[in-house]
């Protein structure tokens, strides 16, 4: 992705995301130094099996993001979904696979319906997703409000399949759908035109509709595309648990942000990588595993942890910015600016 | 009582085996629900004192009312390779796939308060929870005895409806009275669990009741719902306690100072201890292989106000609820 670029312009741009990776890799290290059982893939594949479901709505915040847009409805999605299957699976008769095929078509349909009231009423992100999570969470609701086990055979199957690495180390279903999602998102980010409109959105949305980019076309897009990838976690969620529960996954569109935030991309939209959010979600899941092998901390701990990163990674993020403005640069090219400087 | 006996037999191996292996420092991780109410902070306070007596290194992740997290501290405690797992489940469902991660470790696992889904009873050692049938039906039976066998009836506070502890120990108390055809519930209406609720449904219950004259006894499907009735009655001119018997569950500090003023009768505990039992079970099935009962049912301790109600408060005022 940054073969056009020159070496040190492409260091610069990838400095946030460089500098994500390396607060994740020093503390796992730290982790490690800690207690002797971290340091093992067990731990590392239970990183990537139990923040599956994170991952996968992190990427499409990340695209929403970048395009200067948020998703606040992708955690009532994710729990509309686990209960649609659960019901779905269960109650109605309707095979596994047809299922999550329907319930990726209802998703999808909802993001571009929610895509489409943003563009077309030209009302603010914020409002529309945040109706988008009440409606979402009041059908789920609706739908059951008991946790309902699903028992289909197709279910067990899933989540007894896994790659094993030596001891206990497992490569699970939802572990592999989320990097399966993850490298999907960053080729359909950084080397497609769609991925290119993404961008250009996020930096002025009557420059990039002046450059002759459908505008209205690429928002419902991005909103469909973040609405259909909580529908597959929502799927991968009710893997995790094999069950339906309409308090599933509250308040998971704020950790996906925080996410995508410490993962470098820019709140205001125009820069930022898809794996960036990856590594975001992997030093949450760091700091939820250090606690529990602490076992005397508060679990609340992890909240504040992750609010002085993003406190941190913010600061960082408007230093960048504050440096390349004094070098005459546009802040959208606040990385590229700082790496000539 | 056949429970009690097992529980009695487990506590001693468990006590044995403490006392003679001591230097072996036995870890176990507590997923706990969180801290949602008072006797689920009490919960995790007594599970701490608990452990500390016993040597075990406990460790404990506070789930924040999220399954996901459960899933997530048990993965964890599974990889830090402790001896046991402890789970308060916080829904029935969904946890066949990381309780066989367990198995597949060996790594015992025993459920506290809640009991999971059935599919998953070869997944666990042992559930220890109270009945709360049982409890239900101990304060029914305090109730016949002390009514002793003259005409009472009683107006009762039901927890939330559609909980299964409200309806379990609806139908206890039910059972308890079944035999005493003096008894007789007169009136029944939900008070949610709540003080204010509690409160509010004792007054509407006085003013039906003739200004309460009628009223032999309340019974209500928790304490908190008691402490507001026992505020109703006292504002309606009663006395709580003497015009009318009082008898409740859950066994929370305040109950204690209400009963050592005299204005509240009885209690039915539903201890907090659901780790002590449990230890015991895992340490038996770790030094000799005994093998617990699936269920581990804990005392419903009743308290009356010859229990030395003032004690009792101190010694539980500090645990959190």
């Amino acid at each position: 992705m940054t073969s056009s670029i020159s070496a040190p312009a492409a260091l610069g741009r990838l400095l946030p995301v460089l500098a994500t990776t390396l607060v994740f890799i020093a503390g796992f290290l730290v982790c490690a130094s800690i207690y002797p059982n971290f340091a093992s893939m067990r731990v590392v594949m239970n990183l990537l099996t139990d923040n599956a479901f994170l991952g996968i709505v992190a990427v499409g915040m990340t695209f929403v993001i970048i395009s200067g847009g948020i998703d606040l409805s992708v955690g009532s999605v994710i729990g509309f979904t686990t209960v649609f299957l659960a019901l779905a699976i269960e109650r109605w008769g309707v095979p596994p696979l047809v299922a999550f095929a329907m319930i990726l078509l209802i998703c999808a349909a909802f993001g571009a319906g929610m895509g489409a009231v943003i563009q077309y009423f030209d009302l603010p992100p914020f409002i529309v997703t945040l109706a988008g999570m009440f409606l979402a969470r009041g059908l789920s609701f609706l739908l059951s409000t008991q946790s309902i086990p699903i028992n289909a055979e197709l279910y067990s199957h899933l989540s007894d399949y896994a790659l094993r690495f030596g001891a206990g180390a497992r490569l699970t279903v939802p572990a592999m759908i989320m990097l399966a999602v993850v490298a999907s998102g960053m080729v359909l980010l950084h080397l497609t035109r769609f991925g290119a409109n993404v961008y250009a959105l996020g930096g002025s949305r009557t420059a990039t509709a002046l450059m002759g980019v459908n505008v209205n076309r690429s928002t419902v897009l991005i909103y469909t595309l973040s609405s259909a990838l909580a529908g597959l976690s929502g799927i991968v969620f009710s893997l995790y648990t094999s069950s339906g529960y309409s308090l599933s996954a509250v308040g998971v569109e704020l950790d996906a942000i925080a996410a995508v935030v410490i993962g470098g991309t820019l709140l205001s939209g125009g820069y930022g990588f898809v794996f960036g959010s990856f590594v975001g979600v992997l030093i949450q899941g760091l700091i939820q595993t250090y606690i529990s092998f602490d076992g005397t901390l508060s679990s609340w701990w992890a909240k504040i942890a992750t609010g002085l990163l993003l406190f941190a990674f913010i600061a960082f993020q408007q230093l960048t910015l504050h440096i390349a403005g004094r070098s005459g640069r546009r802040p959208r090219l606040a990385t590229a600016g700082a790496a000539q400087s | 009582m056949n429970f009690k006996a097992v529980l009695l037999a487990s506590a001693l191996s468990g006590a044995l085996f403490s006392v003679g292996a001591n230097a072996a420092e036995l870890t176990v991780g507590f997923s706990q629900i969180g801290s949602e109410s008072g006797w689920r902070a009490a919960e995790t306070t007594v599970s701490k004192a608990e452990a500390k007596k016993r040597n075990v290194n406990l460790k404990i992740a506070d789930a924040q009312q999220k399954q996901e997290n459960q899933i997530k501290a048990i993965r964890s405690f599974i990889a830090q390779g402790v001896d046991a797992i402890f789970l308060a489940p916080v829904v029935a469902t969904g946890w066949d796939s990381v309780l066989k991660e367990a198995k597949e470790a060996s790594i015992p696992v025993v459920l506290l308060d809640r009991d999971i889904d059935p599919s998953g009873k070869e997944l666990y050692l042992t559930a220890v929870t109270s009945d709360s049938v049982h409890e239900g039906k101990v304060a029914g039976e305090w109730l016949v005895k002390t009514a002793a066998g003259k005409p009472c009836n009683v107006v009762e506070l039901q927890g939330t409806v559609g909980a299964s502890v409200a309806t379990n120990r609806k139908k206890g108390f039910e059972d308890g009275i079944a035999g005493a055809s003096n008894v007789k519930i007169v009136r029944s209406q939900t008070g949610d669990f709540t003080r204010a609720k509690g409160k509010e449904v004792m007054e509407s219950f006085i003013k039906a009741e003739g200004g309460g004259k009628t009223i032999c006894a309340v019974y209500a499907h928790n304490d908190d719902m008691m402490v507001g009735a026992i505020q109703a009655m006292k504002e309606a001119g009663l006395k709580p306690g003497t015009d009318i018997l009082t008898v409740s569950i859950d066994a929370v500090p305040d109950i204690f100072k209400a009963m050592a003023a005299g204005e509240a009768n009885a209690t039915v505990e539903l201890t907090p201890n659901m780790a002590g039992p449990a230890f015991d079970a895992v340490m038996a099935f770790k030094a000799k292989g005994t093998v617990p009962p699936k269920w581990i049912q804990t005392e419903s301790k009743l308290y009356t106000q010859a229990d030395n109600p003032m004690a009792v408060y101190e010694s539980k005022k500090d645990l959190g609820y």
